[in-house]
């Protein structure tokens, strides 16, 4: 039961959306959010006591059953995504042009649902199933707005991830085919078998490819700023910091435990290398903030990539800390990106500025975030990236290690530009004088408090996630 | 059997391929419903397809016989399908919404949301295209 409610009351509370409005449906959003984020951290608690768990659906034994499974990795991620839908919810309730609007809250909920189910599926049909459900609410989140910006922006989303999922179905489709099962602990040891290893590691390279377009991986990421360009600020928070590191957690699964082949963790290392400085250059040519978060983001999961692809107990260590780091980072990154567009009334950079003098919390705020993305010490993104780079030296790959150092360097500059050009020349205009709303910064504190927290006390997080057996998934 | 669904997939895939590639917004949304039925088809030939044996197991016999079809495929197939539709229902208005708004149905003179031309100097004539629309929020209230 543990299992089935983190999913089960979002999807409840999107459907209670329908009936209820005004003041009653912000309350029950704001419930049903804290609900879920204590529910999470229940599940976390059990997991983290008693060990991994596992549902299995109708009665059937394991292989053959829609299974839902837990272990420390999954749990923490849930936990993380009822985190991140909680602080965003806080920050749309605060929000009028958000709050009178029931649609973004049926279709935040139908998200963050489908989101948990994707971290707790344990076989490639019920996690295609909820893919799909996350592209169909990413969309829903597009359209709300009507203008031809966001209409435009989710006809290519639409497009780009409709390909992406028809691949994936087809490379589930063949894996059934081929060997007959779909659950992730019956693939894994088909996996290391000789009769079956060579035709799933065809189909599976198939999967990957489909996993890593959602995941924004080079060449398939320009979807990706063009599709965040259009989404409100608070949605953009949610979806940029969830969207593509929800990706990253299937591809952790799928290359590093389900289907684990050499060729595939290489092939995944230069990918990764690409993406990331592909992702790191784009970000230092824009101007726009949502579009330089948004590259930000292509090049960090290639950051991820590269932890996936070093395939070690060590490497998938640094990973999983990186993701959670990453998911609080990115998304208080756009928090701090709305708050800025509401203060200094654009998003260029060009044309804002002066937000140091007007608004030192926030900036405060902002170059914590900041510094824990570049990764410096002591915040949290600074032992990602240790645990990480120190993985790819000791693995000697030098290259990847130097691509990775010049994604950190090249992130520093973009970074600075944001904070010379937002925050610390004049604005060139006369600047607005919006009062932020106290809960929306409550939620931005609460957010670099934890992320604070990771960096000086890292300890803890590190040794629950090296507990991990990082072993094929599953109960079988 | 086999070789039906070969071909039909085949084909499937190559015109759907073909569409996409398409300017024609109405052309994507076809060549996808195309390809989402060749990707239906490729589950679907992973069951045994052509067996004329029901999926019925026999009483007092605890698996299948050996030739028949397997049923899991198919039921696959189906979930597979109500999506497939569903998001095409979706495409199809998000579609004509496009058009609607846009005033054409080429697609590559959709580029709102695509940066602006290189500027040789920042805050020169070359800034202008997105920057200056309206931005989310003007738009939606």
């Amino acid at each position: 039961m543990s299992l089935l409610l983190p999913f089960l009351l979002p999807i409840a509370t999107s459907l209670l959306n329908v009936f209820v409005k005004g003041r009653l449906l912000t309350g029950i959003n704001l419930a049903s959010s804290f609900a879920l984020l204590v529910l999470t951290m229940q599940l976390l608690f059990e997991v983290a006591t008693t060990g991994s768990i596992s549902l299995v659906f109708g009665n059937w034994p394991v292989p053959y059953g829609i299974e839902f499974y837990a272990d420390g990795l999954s749990a923490l991620l849930v936990v993380l995504i009822a985190l991140v839908s909680a602080v965003v919810m806080v920050f749309m309730v605060s929000w009028e042009k958000i709050s009178n609007k029931p649609a973004y809250f049926a279709m935040m909920q139908c998200l963050v649902a489908s989101a948990i189910a994707v971290s707790l599926a344990a076989d490639l049909f019920n996690l295609y199933v909820w893919f799909e459900l996350m592209l169909i609410a990413v969309l829903g989140l597009m359209v709300i707005g009507k203008g031809r910006q966001q209409t435009e922006a989710a006809l290519k989303y639409f497009a780009v991830s409709m390909v992406g999922t028809l691949i994936m179905l087809a490379a589930i489709g063949m894996i059934h085919g081929a060997v007959g099962h779909l659950n992730f602990s019956a693939l894994s040891q088909l996996a290391a078998s000789d009769d079956t290893g060579n035709s799933l590691s065809l189909y599976g390279g198939m999967l990957l490819l489909a996993v890593l377009l959602k995941i924004g991986a080079f060449p398939l990421f320009a979807w990706l700023p063009a599709a965040y360009h259009a989404l409100p600020a608070p949605m953009l928070a949610l979806v940029g910091g969830l969207l593509t590191k929800i990706a990253v957690y299937v591809l952790m699964r799928i290359s590093g435990q389900v289907l684990d082949y050499q060729l595939y963790h290489e092939a995944l290392g230069w990918l990764a290398v690409i993406t990331m400085l592909s992702g790191v250059l784009g970000a230092a040519y824009h101007w726009d903030l949502r579009r330089i978060l948004s590259f930000h983001i292509v090049s960090q999961v290639g950051f991820l990539m590269l932890g996936v692809a070093l395939a070690s107990p060590a490497g998938m260590t640094g990973t999983a800390f990186f993701l959670f780091h990453n998911i609080l980072v990115k998304a208080n990154l756009f928090l701090i990106a709305g708050m800025v567009w509401m203060t200094a009334g654009h998003y260029d950079l060009r044309k804002i500025g002066g937000l140091y003098p007007a608004k030192q919390l926030l900036t405060i705020i902002f170059l914590l975030s900041a510094l824990s993305l570049v990764g410096v010490p002591p915040t949290s993104g600074f032992w990602g990236k240790l645990l990480i780079i120190m993985e790819t030296f000791s693995q000697e790959r030098y290259l990847w290690a130097a691509a990775a150092l010049v994604t950190g360097m090249l992130t520093l500059y973009s970074m600075s530009k944001i904070w010379v050009e937002g925050f610390w020349k004049p604005h060139p205009d006369e600047p607005g004088t919006i009062t932020i709303p106290v809960s929306i910064y409550l939620v931005m504190l609460l957010l670099s408090v934890i992320i604070l927290v990771m960096g000086l006390v890292p300890g803890p997080l590190i040794d629950f996630l090296q507990q991990q057996q990082w072993q094929p998934v599953g109960v079988l | 059997m086999s070789l039906i669904l070969i071909t039909v997939i085949s084909i499937c895939v190559t015109s759907g391929i073909l569409l996409l590639l398409s300017r024609d917004i109405f052309r994507i949304v076809m060549g996808l419903a195309v390809l989402s039925t060749a990707a239906n088809l490729v589950v679907f030939s992973g069951g045994r397809p052509g067996s004329l044996v029901p999926a019925v197991i026999e009483q007092g016999s605890q698996a299948l016989a050996a030739d028949a079809a397997s049923p899991l495929p198919q039921a696959l197939v189906l979930t597979a399908i109500v999506i497939g539709f569903a998001l095409l229902c979706f495409a199809l208005i998000l579609a004509a919404a496009v058009v609607n708004q846009q005033g054409n149905s080429d697609v590559a003179s959709y580029q709102e949301n695509e940066p602006p031309a290189p500027a040789s100097t920042p805050g020169s004539a070359g800034e202008k295209a997105s920057s200056d629309k309206p931005s989310v929020m003007e738009v939606e209230s």
